[in-house]
C-alpha cells in the first residue's frame, strides 16, 4: 500500500479473491456439469497417482520392495503406525484403506500449492474438503449402526451416568456437536489451512514482483524473497500435516462410533 | 466488535467515504477485528497445548509417539477456532 501511493497507482496492489482461487475452464466452457478447470485436473490426479502406485506395488511378486511398492509399503505402514493403532487399535485395521485414499488424495490436493505449473491447493476450494468431510461423516454413521445396531444414537445422544434432567442440555449439544457441526468443523480446518497458506504465497509473490526492477524499493526484495522460500517450505510442511490431520481426525470419529461408551 | 464498526464509521467520515466505499471500509476493518480477536484464543491454547507436550517428551521420551499423535489432534481442535475466524475474515473482507 504504502510503496503503491508513492509510484502512483500501479505496483503493488492484492489482487481481487476471484483472480487467486477461480480459474479458467480447459475442457467444456459454459457447461455447468462438465466444466473442468485446473482444481478438475488435481482431483484426477489425485485419485490415479494413488491408484497407479498401488495398482504397480500390487503387481510386484519378489520378497524385496523396489519403486512403487517401496512408496506403497512406506505409506502403509506410516497409517498403520501413526494413525491406526493409536486411535481405533487391530480392529481398525479394516479402514485402513479408506484412511489411505483420504491421505493420498488430500496429500496430492495440498501439495500442488507448491508445484510450478499447478500452484493452487485443490482444497482450497470448500467444494472438496466438504465432500471428503461428508465422505468421514458418513462412514463414521454407518460404522457406528454397524457394530452397535440403532443403538448407537442412543449411546451417543443419552450417554450413560448423566442425571435424567441433564439430558435436556445434554441430548441436543451432543446431536449439534456430534452430527451437525463436526462435519463442517472437518472440512473447514482443512479448507481454511489451505486457503490461508495460498493468500500468504501470493501475499509474498505480489511484494516480490512489485518491488522487483531498477527502482530503489529493490532492497525490499532483500526480506521478502527469503520470507517467500520460507513460507513455500513452511507450506510443504503444513500440506502433509493437514492430511494427516484430516486423516487422524476420521480415524478418531471412527474409532469412537466403534466404541461409542467410551 | 462496536468499536471496531465505530472506527470504520469515523474512518468512512473523515476520508469523505458514502455508500458502498463507507460499507466495504467498515467490512475491511470489522475482518481484521474479527481475525484479530479470533487468533488470541487459539495461539494461546497452542502454545500450553505443544509446551506441556514437549515436557512431556522430555519427562518419558519412550511415550514420545502417542504424545506427538494426541497433540496433533489437540492442536487440529482447538486450531478450528482461529481458521473459522479467519473464514470470517474472508468472508467480511471479500464477500
Amino acid at each position: 500500500m504504502l510503496f503503491a501511493a508513492e509510484e502512483g497507482g500501479g505496483g503493488l496492489a492484492f489482487p481481487p479473491i476471484e483472480n487467486i482461487v477461480e480459474w479458467p475452464a480447459i475442457f467444456f466452457e459454459g457447461n455447468s456439469l462438465l466444466e473442468f478447470n485446473k482444481i478438475g485436473v488435481i482431483h484426477l490426479l489425485g485419485l490415479v497417482i494413488p491408484a497407479v502406485i498401488f495398482f504397480l506395488a500390487g503387481r510386484q511378486k519378489g520378497l524385496v520392495p523396489s519403486g512403487a511398492r517401496n512408496v506403497a509399503e512406506g505409506v502403509i505402514d506410516f497409517m498403520e503406525k501413526q494413525v491406526v493403532m493409536p486411535t481405533m487399535g487391530a480392529e481398525g485395521m479394516r479402514y485402513l484403506p479408506l484412511l489411505i485414499s483420504f491421505f493420498l488424495y488430500i496429500f496430492i490436493g495440498n501439495i500442488t500449492e507448491v508445484i510450478p505449473f499447478f500452484q493452487m491447493p485443490a482444497n482450497a476450494r470448500m467444494a472438496g474438503p466438504l465432500v471428503l468431510a461428508l465422505v468421514a461423516w458418513a462412514a463414521f454413521i454407518i460404522v457406528g449402526v454397524k457394530h452397535n445396531g440403532l443403538g448407537y444414537f442412543k449411546t451417543v445422544l443419552f450417554p450413560s451416568g448423566v442425571p435424567k434432567a441433564l439430558y435436556l442440555l445434554v441430548t441436543p449439544i451432543e446431536l449439534l456437536s456430534t452430527f451437525f457441526i463436526r462435519p463442517f468443523s472437518h472440512a473447514v480446518r482443512l479448507f481454511a489451512n489451505m486457503l490461508a497458506g495460498h493468500i500468504l504465497l501470493v501475499t509474498f509473490s505480489v511484494l516480490c514482483i512489485g518491488v522487483w526492477g531498477f527502482k530503489p524499493t529493490v532492497v525490499v526484495e532483500l526480506l521478502t524473497f527469503p520470507g517467500l522460500m520460507l513460507f513455500t517450505a513452511f507450506e510443504i510442511g503444513v500440506s502433509l500435516i493437514q492430511a494427516f490431520v484430516f486423516t487422524i481426525l476420521a480415524a478418531v470419529y471412527i474409532g469412537l462410533a466403534l466404541h461409542p461408551e467410551h | 466488535m462496536s468499536i471496531a464498526s465505530t472506527a470504520a464509521q469515523v474512518l468512512a467520515q473523515t476520508e469523505g467515504l458514502t455508500g458502498d466505499e463507507a460499507k466495504a471500509a467498515q467490512g475491511a476493518s470489522s475482518a481484521g477485528f474479527a481475525y484479530g480477536l479470533a487468533a488470541i484464543g487459539p495461539g494461546i491454547g497452542i502454545g500450553y497445548l505443544v509446551g506441556q507436550a514437549v515436557q512431556a517428551m522430555a519427562r518419558q521420551p519412550e511415550s514420545a509417539g502417542t504424545v506427538q499423535t494426541t497433540m496433533f489432534l489437540g492442536i487440529a481442535f482447538t486450531e478450528a477456532l482461529a481458521l473459522i475466524g479467519f473464514v470470517v475474515f474472508i468472508l467480511l473482507k471479500f464477500v
